[in-house]
């Protein structure tokens, strides 16, 4: 094992997808000598060189057009965009045309893809950099939607995401970049579509993602310590699709579901994990399911207004006790 | 001025008479009810772009169509039969009747997709020229585009992107004039399309694409461009859509009288006398080529009318491709 940051595993996924497959390559803004707006590409280009590295104009459904213009034709390109916010300006691409292209030929076509993505809040940067916008890519069949909470995830489902012959998109956050963990020596693959539990507990589920699994990792350490009560956290790492048995297994156990997550309240991932439970295992609860998300108002901008709605380990815990009470 | 010789002379004719057949057919079976949901979007009179275009192209280059991307997918050498079948929504189509008539495509030939979504196919045009030099090939990739496409932001995201990249894209703008009831010169300040490629740094040309000779000429040099200085060419075919943007289209917006002017130009009918009297092709010839092609529309028709519909068991197939041994899944 070695120490990295989550950034450097990322970077690691890339490095090492590049060297292996010539098909792979990296297609967005400022990726190429700047390595990316979040550094995570740098020192690629110095690798691979401009070929490979494909620094674009400001135009994101160009980019995202022009990678599956590419997937369509035998390469396997990752294509970044900066901030996830930024998907909106090229969702018919993503939605109309990665999504649908395979589905509407009937099969004649792969479209292996990878998306690159940050979003999340917790940085002050306001309603249109700090979005946690996973729910829009569930809702489309066709996509899968990945979003590693550690370095050694992240290393280990990015490069799942790249040989993948469908489209993935890959939501990294912006405040894990420099979190750091272990992550294995030897190649490692790990398999997209599956839930991992984090920590084993027998009194209640709590189902999270991304940077929200660290902070329920702390509300369970908590809670173990000041009420006894012992969590099970189950990080989905694949939003889309939803890895139901791992899931319903833990509540099966449990019988109690508390989800966290980043993203709006509305119509988000623990209404879906939430309606899925409820509806296929209901006699397994012995207490109604309850929720944690951000508000559903846009990102505030002055810390205190982000704080007081952004989901942290204290509002995990309150909300585990509200529940168990 | 590219020379047609006598035998391409009769293979462009044939090109464009299998277009306009199975677009009479397909007009036909709309209205008898035979084709589900909206009506297909038909290229009658516009034959001669792409017929022209796909002339020139291999089959390993790449197109990318429209909605009204029927005429594209016969020139670039689908089969009659599958397509049919396809827009009857049967089994044996070429997308087994998930896609229809705006997402019909023999991906054997090239053809990267039909699209509903209008000027959507531009940036995956590029993204297949950027593939084809990457990968150090000598293909070419085409996205034909309407005259109201270029009022999209992806035709400026795209066309930028292939200007300052190099990269070997054909652009062809089919100018029909109007989007859907909407006459171009209500929503285009510039005179022609092709205009706004200047803007852009690209080579660009416009030609009257109801004149099969013009088409054909401009198409040739146009496909030489790209192939040969792997950069970006924007070609316009001023042209003219017979019918309406669907059946269903009564075209209020637009004179009998304008209508009657466009249809004196036919690119069929005139190409068809030219060949009879410029190319001295015989008229037994000819004769025959269009026997061929009314028996590949009457077997197209008979083979999907007994094709199979698909089994709703089947409808979630191909939403994911199965993940490769190794993968990620």
């Amino acid at each position: 094992m070695s120490i990295m940051t989550y950034r450097d595993a990322i970077r690691l996924a890339l490095r090492e997808e590049m060297a292996q497959d010539e098909k792979v390559f990296i297609i967005g803004e400022d990726v190429g000598a700047f390595g990316g707006a979040m550094a995570v590409t740098k020192g690629l280009y110095e690798k691979f060189g401009p070929g490979r590295l494909i620094d674009t104009p400001i135009s994101e459904s160009a980019i995202i057009g022009a990678a599956l213009g590419a997937a369509l034709t035998g390469l396997r390109p990752v294509a970044e965009i900066m901030f996830i916010d930024f998907t909106g300006v090229c969702m018919d691409q993503i939605v109309n045309q990665i999504a649908k292209v395979r589905y509407m030929l009937a099969g004649q076509v792969e479209v292996p893809l990878v998306i690159r993505t940050q979003g999340g809040a917790g940085k002050g940067y306001a309603a249109q950099h700090s979005q946690s916008l996973e729910a829009w890519f569930c809702h489309i069949p066709g996509l899968k939607v990945v979003m590693p909470a550690t370095p050694r995830d992240a290393r280990g489902l990015l490069k799942s995401a790249i040989r993948e012959p469908n489209p993935v998109v890959f939501i990294e956050h912006k405040v894990l970049y420099n979190e750091k963990g272990e992550v294995p020596e030897k190649e490692e693959l790990i398999p997209i579509g599956k839930a991992d539990i984090k920590r084993t507990g027998k009194d209640v589920t709590i189902t999270c993602h991304s940077r929200q699994v660290l902070n329920t990792l702390s509300a369970a350490e908590i809670l173990s310590k000041e009420d006894g009560v012992e969590c099970e956290v189950v990080d989905l790492m694949t939003v889309s699709p939803l890895d139901e048995e791992t899931i319903f297994n833990s509540i099966k156990k449990t019988k109690r579901l508390f989800t966290v997550e980043e993203g709006y309240e509305n119509n988000g991932i623990g209404a879906e994990v939430i309606a899925r439970a409820t509806t296929k295992i209901f006699d397994y609860f012995d207490a109604p399911p309850a929720r944690l998300a951000f508000s559903n108002c846009p990102v505030p901008f002055s810390k205190i207004l982000e704080n007081s709605i952004l989901p942290d380990t204290k509002k995990i815990v309150e909300g585990v006790r509200k529940l168990l009470s | 001025m590219k020379k047609m010789s006598h035998q391409e002379a009769a293979e462009l004719y044939r090109s464009m008479l299998r277009i306009r057949r199975f677009e009479e057919t397909c007009h036909e079976l709309y209205l008898s009810g035979k084709i589900p949901g909206m009506s297909p979007h038909l290229y009658i009179g516009e034959e001669a772009v792409a017929a022209s275009i796909c002339f020139f192209l291999n089959k390993d280059d790449y197109i990318i169509s429209t909605h009204r991307g029927h005429g594209h997918c016969l020139a670039k050498g689908a089969r009659m039969d599958r397509m049919l079948a396809e827009i009857m929504g049967k089994e044996t189509g070429y997308c087994k009747g998930r896609g229809g008539s705006m997402h019909i495509a023999d991906v054997t030939t090239g053809n990267l997709g039909a699209n509903g979504i209008v000027a959507a196919g531009l940036p995956i045009a590029v993204g297949a020229a950027l593939s084809a030099i990457y990968r150090k090939t000598n293909q070419i990739a085409v996205c034909f585009f309407g005259d109201a496409a270029s009022n999209q932001g992806t035709f400026h995201e795209a066309v930028n992107m292939a200007a300052v990249m190099n990269l070997p894209v054909l652009l062809v703008c089919e100018n029909n004039h109007y989007g859907l009831s909407t006459p171009i010169k209500k929503t285009c300040p510039t005179c022609n399309i092709s205009d706004k490629a200047h803007g852009y740094g690209i080579e660009h040309t416009t030609c009257d694409g109801m004149d099969t000779e013009v088409s054909f000429a401009a198409a040739g040099e146009a496909v030489d461009y790209v192939r040969d200085k792997k950069k970006p060419y924007l070609i316009e075919f001023i042209t003219y859509r017979f019918l309406g943007h669907g059946a269903s289209d009564n075209r209020s917006y637009r004179t009998r009288e304008e209508e009657a002017q466009w249809l004196k130009k036919c690119p069929v009918k005139n190409f068809r006398k030219k060949i009879l009297s410029d190319y001295k092709i015989d008229s037994a010839k000819i004769e025959s080529l269009e026997k061929e092609v009314e028996e590949e529309v009457s077997a197209g028709l008979k083979f999907a009318e007994d094709s199979p519909y698909p089994k709703p068991e089947e409808v979630m197939e191909n939403i994911f491709a199965p993940a490769a041994p190794g993968g990620g899944q």
